[in-house]
């Protein structure tokens, strides 16, 4: 069978039960409502725009912040895989904030620049950058030798190896780092939403739970669910196929 | 003389720092248009010899001279073939073979003679395929198309054919002949199968291993096409094998130790 046919499947049954279990009241509505109770919500969030202004400042904040991240990591993992030095002491760095979950320096960019875009923009920065860092300095260090040497060969050297033989050779690598860029950022973008002030997904996620409006809580999880899935099957996962397939690292 | 190999020695360090003696006393000369092969058992060196002149590895002592200019580095003047075609897979072919052309030649004159080396390699209807939707044979021809595109005076090869099955080797060796014929390159070619250098070159050196010497220097006076001499290649073979065998068996000896 289809896989799109066997998921299509599955959601629809989850839909029933659940529906099937608020209607036969086994759970609260103010605990779990109901997929009617859900899709009202959402439609009247759309019919009212406060969730299409919502996703666009959303979208706005994380193409800002995302974008900063692509550069910034690309130009961070440029000079770590060239420098050793670099590597050994900034490398080492980069390394620890990786494992530093970026919501934790919104406090500190609250500090900085206040409750407003730019600490949240930092947060989705912050996450974004040290993932993509590290898989392109990977990405240059695990350039074959062969091409290199077959580059030589051929003339080439200093600048013009790296722009025509060493950056392009690491393209799988960057894509997946802003594969993971993108995740972490979106992630980094929800929680710093949930934090600061809106319009936004996650500032109107607050604000549903605070009044106690769980169906538009429910509702928003669902739609920051969905962008992030469609985003990362529908756009990246096939990037990253073709160049897998391109560069022969999958047949 | 169009190239001298003048006393080249090369050493490199085991993990102990005591140095290993890859290549001892290297001298030879090579006249233009010559094909010559290397040959040897693997570890004798040959291989770390055509880098040398390829200018990708540093000898420890000695020089190599090419029209009377001493090599430093990699350059245009010698064209290299490895064992992988080593293509970049983000380029289609035409864009393989016109690499080493961008920024000296405009894109019409590169284009056209990229058109004329893949023609030459019968791969002229593959210029807008990617390396990874070719045969290893056909990777290996448009790295050849590569290499010549650049009208270097000297082809080195090192094992170019070995990756590849009989059959393909077979029909590249036919066509390298025409290539060379066409082209009257200079023909390095490192090999460590005896028929190969007989059906190809017009010189054999043959190398002996730990350290890397040459043992002979063999002239192959078999007219060409070679086929039609079967006893002739036979008697050659024989007598060549009997310099590598003591050779082939103090690498096998070796293995066995271990």
């Amino acid at each position: 069978m289809n896989p799109n046919i066997k998921r299509l499947i599955f959601f629809a049954a989850v839909i029933v039960v659940w529906e099937l279990g608020s209607r036969l009241e086994l759970w609260l509505p103010t605990i779990l409502p109901s997929p009617t109770m859900v899709g009202e919500a959402l439609m009247a969030g759309f019919l009212d725009k406060t969730l299409i202004y919502d996703l666009i400042a959303s979208f706005q904040r994380l193409a800002i912040g995302l974008v900063i991240s692509l550069i910034l990591g690309a130009l961070l993992g440029i000079l770590l895989a060239k420098s050793k030095s670099a590597d050994e002491t900034i490398g080492t760095v980069i390394l620890a904030l990786q494992s530093v979950p970026s919501i934790v320096w919104l406090p500190l960019a609250i500090m900085w620049f206040g409750l407003n875009e730019v600490s949240v923009i930092f947060v989705v920065v912050l996450g974004g950058t040290f993932v993509m860092t590290l898989n392109v300095r990977m990405g240059i260090k695990n350039v074959s030798p062969l091409y290199i040497r077959a580059a030589q060969t051929m003339g080439s050297k200093g600048i013009d190896l790296f722009t025509r033989v060493i950056f392009p050779a690491s393209i799988p690598y960057v894509v997946t780092g802003a594969r993971l860029a993108w995740a972490f950022a979106w992630r980094a973008l929800m929680a710093g939403e949930l934090l600061s002030t809106g319009p936004g997904l996650g500032y109107t996620l607050r604000y549903a739970s605070d009044f106690g409006n769980m169906s538009l809580v429910i509702g928003v999880i669902v739609i920051i669910g969905i962008i992030g899935s469609i985003v990362d099957q529908l756009i990246f996962s096939k990037i990253e196929k073709s160049v897998m397939q391109r560069w022969g690292l999958e047949t | 003389m169009f190239i001298e190999i003048n006393n080249i020695q090369k050493q490199f360090l085991n993990k102990d720092q005591s140095p290993v003696d890859v290549l001892k006393d290297i001298n030879t000369t090579i006249e233009k248009g010559e094909f010559i092969s290397i040959l040897g058992p693997s570890g004798c060196g040959k291989s770390t010899l055509l880098n040398i002149v390829a200018g990708l590895t540093k000898a420890t002592s000695g020089d190599i001279l090419v029209n009377n200019k001493k090599i430093e580095k990699p350059g245009k003047d010698r064209g290299m073939v490895f064992q992988q075609a080593a293509l970049f897979p983000w380029l289609n072919v035409m864009d393989n073979v016109t690499f080493p052309l961008k920024k000296e030649v405009p894109k019409r004159e590169a284009e056209e003679r990229a058109k004329k080396y893949l023609q030459m390699v019968q791969l002229g209807k593959y210029v807008s395929h990617y390396p990874h939707e070719l045969s290893g044979g056909m990777q290996q021809r448009v790295a050849i198309a590569r290499a010549l595109a650049m009208d270097p005076e000297i082809l080195l090869m090192d094992e170019p054919f070995g990756a590849l099955d009989e059959q393909t080797r077979s029909r590249l060796h036919t066509q390298l002949e025409t290539i060379w014929t066409e082209t009257k390159k200079t023909i390095l070619f490192v090999t460590h199968s005896i028929s190969e250098s007989i059906k190809l070159s017009d010189r054999i050196i043959v190398m002996g291993t730990k350290p890397g010497t040459i043992l002979q220097d063999i002239k192959v006076d078999i007219p060409r096409p070679r086929e039609e001499h079967k006893k002739k290649i036979i008697e050659l073979e024989e007598h060549i094998m009997s310099y590598l065998k003591t050779e082939i068996d103090k690498v096998v000896s070796e293995e066995l130790a271990i």
